[in-house]
């Protein structure tokens, strides 16, 4: 509890706009602006196949909700401030970084191959630097996973260099 | 009732269903609602009876389940054992892990089977009720139900809404079902069709706990050895007896609010424990009322909030979410009809859970000791192994490559709401409830000729409304009594 109290001192203490509780909300908002003009742009119902409402007017109210409880939220923090958060370790944006790097392998390489380098990359950046363990989780595993997906489920996984191989 | 379970293929769902619930309980990060995304896609090549008898065995043991490692590491498997930490781990310090574990297997076995027996006979009276119900009705019940995720958790209530909030849009992307309009699809052809159910739930649940769990690499578990689970004594059951029958039935209750689930459940069988104890004092310290009131409590959460999500298509937590999207893609359609058109099926689950609360028992008495070792799997091992199948779960519903990255987006998102203080699981019921609120509502408003005024003239809805409001008051009333007990 008295750290808690410390860490709210402390995030007191920062600029406002340093503060979680600021950019937070203003992500909120910035976000749900965004999206509430993009409701503009929705197909208009003419009034004789209108039933109800039209259908921007729902996300509309919805996303207007969102900006009045966000701006709450601010209101209530400027008064009891959030507890500031640790920094993020290194270990976090690499596993997030490999969430990217999955997807961009998954688009232009191979699905089976996103999940073998991101598993390995995984384990390895959390600590692991056994070789028999990275291959069970990077290769062994992987593929006990596809092929009973495939056998179970029938699935079929999209094309890429290693599945047309498998496929072949 | 327990006749249509009395096939080898039922039983063996339900004794893997058992068995892989506690995996998922003892395992900190996983639990039932991941688990039973990741087990979804399986779901699809058993028939709808099997299907919803593992997902609900894997909920009753779930639950159970994280008593274990919050006895042992103190770390609750599941959030709804955090209560169990409390005193679970403190007496376990002290040598005897085997007895909080065996009150903890004992309270939650009966906290289960009184929440099988409350389902039983109110989820009929309560489909019942529901045939009064119309478009207006189930309209003002949606809006209960998501009002009530303010008061969920220890989270902030206007957080919770926003969260809620957001899960509803999240529903309104793709066509709109009563004009056909593209809402939200920025021109991506995949997301006519919206956003699915599980990527959106592994997403929230398994990937962003995969960011926690990176972020957490270098702590160190204290664990407790334990030797070997002991039945509570007699003098245990003396002293606990009334608290666990008290918080079966508050769970039980809880667990009928829509929403609500076993973690709101288990704090509040907690304090009701110790405000009715003999020995308040020794709350915190290892009081085996404690483990007796949470674990009881959460448990009995369980076959409450079944009531809603069977009877109304309302669910009563997260992981019911889970188990109505199971039924929805298995073709069932929850509600009145469900009870008068097929019984069978209702009392094959009924049966399930029923059985699963004793299964759970006898495998926690027996293999407590080999689940506690589960939780050595190193975490750089566990969650590559998970990520390969949430990836592959969430891509077989649809066998779409789309589906793969919005669970990724949706991790990303739910790892940084949890580091601010948003709870993930309104995100779900949000989602799950949106297309109800927006289709009653706007069904309700042609019958209505667009006058809203006329919800107020319905006094089924207007009762919903109300409630709504308690439900939003509730805890502004609970913050303004912490404070004036704290001054």
């Amino acid at each position: 509890m008295k750290n808690v109290q410390k860490q709210k001192r402390a995030n007191k203490s920062l600029p406002f706009f340093f503060r979680d509780e600021f950019r937070v909300s203003l992500a909120i908002i910035l976000v749900s602006v965004a999206l509430l003009i993009t409701t503009f742009t929705f197909d208009i119902v003419p009034p004789i196949l209108n039933r109800g409402i039209q259908p921007a007017t729902f996300p509309k109210a919805l996303l207007v909700l969102i900006i009045v409880m966000t701006l709450l939220i601010y209101y209530l923090a400027t008064k009891n401030p959030w507890k500031v958060e640790k920094k993020l370790p290194r270990s976090f944006f690499l596993t997030l970084s490999s969430f990217i790097i999955f997807v961009v392998v998954s688009k232009t390489l191979d699905f089976f191959l996103a999940i073998s380098a991101l598993s390995i990359f995984v384990s390895y950046c959390w600590g692991e630097k056994r070789l028999f363990y990275l291959l069970l989780v990077g290769i062994i595993f992987p593929i006990i996973v596809f092929i009973f997906f495939e056998t179970i489920l029938g699935l079929r996984f999209p094309p890429g260099i290693i599945t047309n191989i498998y496929y072949s | 009732m327990l006749a249509p379970l009395f096939s080898s293929k039922l039983l063996l769902v339900l004794f893997f269903g058992t068995l892989f619930g506690l995996i998922l309980g003892v395992l900190p990060g996983l639990g039932p609602t991941t688990g039973g995304a990741l087990i979804l896609p399986f779901t699809m090549t058993l028939d709808p009876l099997s299907a919803i008898v593992l997902l609900t065995s894997i909920y009753c043991a779930g639950t159970y389940g994280g008593a274990i490692t919050a006895v042992l590491i103190n770390t609750p498997g599941t959030p709804a054992a955090a209560a169990t930490c409390l005193d679970g781990y403190p007496l376990a310090q002290k040598g005897e892990a085997g007895r909080a574990l065996g009150m903890a297997t004992v309270s939650s076995t009966v906290g289960g089977i009184f929440s099988v027996v409350i389902l039983v006979f109110f989820a009929p009276i309560l489909a019942q009720l529901a045939y009064e119900f119309g478009q207006p009705e189930y309209f003002a019940l949606a809006i209960f139900g998501l009002t009530m995720l303010a008061s969920i958790g220890e989270g902030s209530p206007i957080k919770n809404l926003i969260a809620g909030a957001f899960g509803i849009l999240i529903s309104t992307v793709g066509k709109d079902f009563m004009t056909s309009i593209d809402r939200f699809t920025f021109g991506i052809n995949e997301l006519t069709e919206g956003i699915g159910f599980i990527p959106v739930v592994v997403g929230l649940f398994a990937m962003s706990e995969m960011l926690t769990q990176s972020t957490l690499i270098n702590q160190v578990f204290n664990r407790i050895a334990l030797k070997a689970i002991k039945l509570p004594s007699k003098d245990d059951y003396k002293k606990t007896w009334k608290t666990i029958l008290r918080s079966s039935g508050i769970g039980s209750f809880i667990g009928v609010l829509p929403a609500e689930g076993g973690t709101v459940a288990s704090l509040i069988g907690y304090s009701e424990a110790k405000r009715f104890s003999k020995n308040p004092e020794e709350f915190g310290k290892g009081s085996i009322e404690g483990i007796a009131g949470a674990e009881a409590a959460n448990n009995a959460a369980t076959g409450g909030a079944m009531v809603p999500t069977l009877a109304l298509g309302i669910p009563g937590s997260a992981t019911t979410a889970v188990i109505l999207t199971g039924l929805i893609i298995h073709g069932v359609r929850p509600g009145p009809d469900l009870f008068r058109e097929q019984p069978d099926f209702l009392y094959g689950i009924f049966g399930a859970m029923l059985i699963a609360n004793i299964l759970f028992f006898i495998f926690g008495f027996f293999g407590a000791k080999i689940f506690a070792r589960i939780t050595l799997v190193p975490n750089k091992i566990l969650w590559p192994m998970i990520f390969a199948v949430s990836v592959c779960g969430t891509y077989s519903l649809n066998q779409s490559i789309i589906d793969v990255w919005i669970m990724l987006f949706f991790g990303v998102l739910g790892f940084f709401m949890r580091r601010y203080g948003f709870s993930v699981v309104p995100v779900i019921i949000g989602l799950i409830l949106g297309e109800l609120v927006e289709g009653t509502l706007r069904q309700s408003l042609v019958i209505f000729d667009g006058n809203w005024l006329m919800f107020f003239t319905r006094p089924i809805a207007l009762t919903f409304f109300i409630l709504s409001l308690i439900a939003l008051a509730f805890p502004l009333i609970r913050s303004r009594k912490i404070k004036k007990n704290n001054d």
